[in-house]
């Protein structure tokens, strides 16, 4: 590893409706902010399978952005409140996983909010950079260890 | 001359090997049609005998267990190189099972706990297992205890799955018939029937279209009802996310599913979706509150991958 300064990479789904749209206002508002985010578009914050997510963290991201529309503004009217729930649930099997509760993180941002993304993304971006790289690797011990059991 | 089948065993509890004699009679039919190369659990044949047939003699091996020890790796690559086909049976072999829960810890953190945590280990001179121990010129080892479980197909090329802790009778009989007459699925097919055990559950008429828990209940803290659907009730079934074929045994016995059959074809996570399947369920759209319905389902990461951590995305716990 070269000593170059840490970039994380940072998966981040948002709905099309209202986060993906802040996005865009942030994007024509001429805003700045850390390109570190790779963005997935889906229609609605209740089709983030939690699959998704872990997939997303054993694949090398070291964080993971979910937007979506404040509570009560869901445009299929409850996808969001599904979100919050899986999330809610989500976030305590990936803290029991041994990973950190700032790599994942669920932000509602309208389609008004660019300012609010652009906040949301420097965050987020600061504070997995202090976590350093995630790493995941799947463990595969192909060749089994050789040394003698020590515990 | 009859095909040549062998069982054998990793890492598991033994209860495949019990559903295997649960065959009963038609275990007697199946001894009849077949010729048993291996059963550690039931014949006494060794790994020189094996280690003596040709590449491909052996027709099927039905190898139950996870993979976490020197040994068994070294057994199953020897096993896969003989047979023609290699069928992952149980739990255990598919997903990881409940050794596979081990993937929280790793080695040290387990011996530590085998070995001199638990409150009924009497161990004053704190004696570890060696790979390797000298004593009075002879050398005696020990497999090497790996940090990560494993399941089967992780380490070999794996044919065939059959689900279950364990799989019940039927579907062995059903492996074996199928092995027999040649009807074989395609490579990687599991020999269960491929949708959700709600569609054969007893109880589904009583299961609401959509399920609403406004309290997560312990099949301890309450009477439950024998005839109503367990998350009505507000008990944790994962039959909504777990592959049906056990026969709804659980439910049965008035238990809710704990996911043994895991995800069905179209699932590649079975604990992120069977989360996602329940967490939906908790009956609010306030933070604090779906948190607190939520926090009545302990050790979240345990109860989704009873069966599957080593098979989930992730693995492991990271230490």
């Amino acid at each position: 590893m070269s000593e170059a300064k840490f970039e994380p990479r940072i998966v981040a789904f948002f709905c099309n409706w209202c986060t993906y749209l802040a996005a865009d206002l942030a994007g024509i508002s001429r805003m700045k902010y850390p390109p570190n985010a790779r963005v997935i578009r889906v229609m609605c914050s209740g089709r983030i399978d939690p699959q998704f997510i872990v997939k997303a963290f054993a694949n090398g991201a070291d964080g993971v952005l979910i937007g979506g529309c404040h509570p009560g503004d869901c445009h299929y009217q409850e996808g969001n409140y599904k979100c919050l729930r899986r999330f809610t649930l989500l976030k305590r099997v990936i803290q029991e996983m041994g990973i950190e509760d700032e790599r994942l993180r669920l932000e509602w941002i309208s389609a008004a909010e660019g300012d609010r993304l652009r906040t949301v993304m420097f965050d987020m971006v600061e504070k997995v950079r202090a976590l350093g790289p995630l790493n995941w690797k799947p463990a595969e011990e192909k060749a089994p260890v050789a040394e003698e059991v020590t515990a | 001359m009859k095909p040549k089948v062998a069982f054998y065993w990793c890492a598991s509890c033994g209860g495949c090997e019990e559903s295997s004699v649960d065959l009963g009679e038609a275990l007697l039919d199946v001894a009849e049609a077949i010729d048993i190369v291996l059963w550690p659990v039931a014949l006494d044949f060794k790994k020189h005998h094996i280690e003596a047939m040709a590449d491909g003699e052996i027709v099927a091996a039905f190898i139950n267990g996870a993979v976490r020890s020197s040994e068994q790796e070294e057994w199953v690559h020897l096993l896969r190189k003989k047979s023609q086909v290699v069928i992952a049976f149980g739990s255990c072999a598919q997903l990881g099972g409940i050794p596979g829960l081990a993937n929280f810890f790793n080695r040290a953190g387990v011996l530590e706990a085998a070995y001199r945590e638990s409150p009924s280990t009497v161990n004053p001179n704190g004696v570890f297992p060696q790979t390797v121990h000298k004593d009075n010129g002879f050398t005696l080892t020990l497999p090497v205890l790996h940090d990560t479980v494993r399941t089967l197909d992780q380490v070999i090329d794996v044919d065939y799955y059959i689900p279950g802790c364990p799989p019940t009778p039927q579907l062995l009989a059903d492996a074996v018939q199928a092995l027999l007459s040649g009807k074989l699925p395609p490579k990687g097919a599991v020999l269960a029937p491929d949708h959700a055990l709600c569609k054969d559950c007893p109880r589904r008429d009583t299961k609401p279209e959509k399920p609403m828990i406004s309290e997560f209940k312990r099949p301890h803290e309450v009477v439950i009802d024998q005839t109503q659907c367990l998350l009505n009730q507000g008990l944790l079934c994962l039959g909504p996310a777990t592959r049906s074929g056990c026969g709804a045994l659980c439910i049965e016995g008035n238990m809710p599913c704990t996911g043994c059959f895991g995800p069905t074809s179209r699932v590649r996570d079975y604990g992120a979706k069977a989360l996602s399947a329940i967490a939906s369920m908790a009956d609010s759209n306030d933070d604090a509150e779906i948190a607190a319905i939520l926090s009545k389902i302990p050790d979240p990461a345990g109860t989704f991958y009873r069966y599957s951590l080593p098979a989930s995305a992730l693995q492991r716990k990271k230490l």
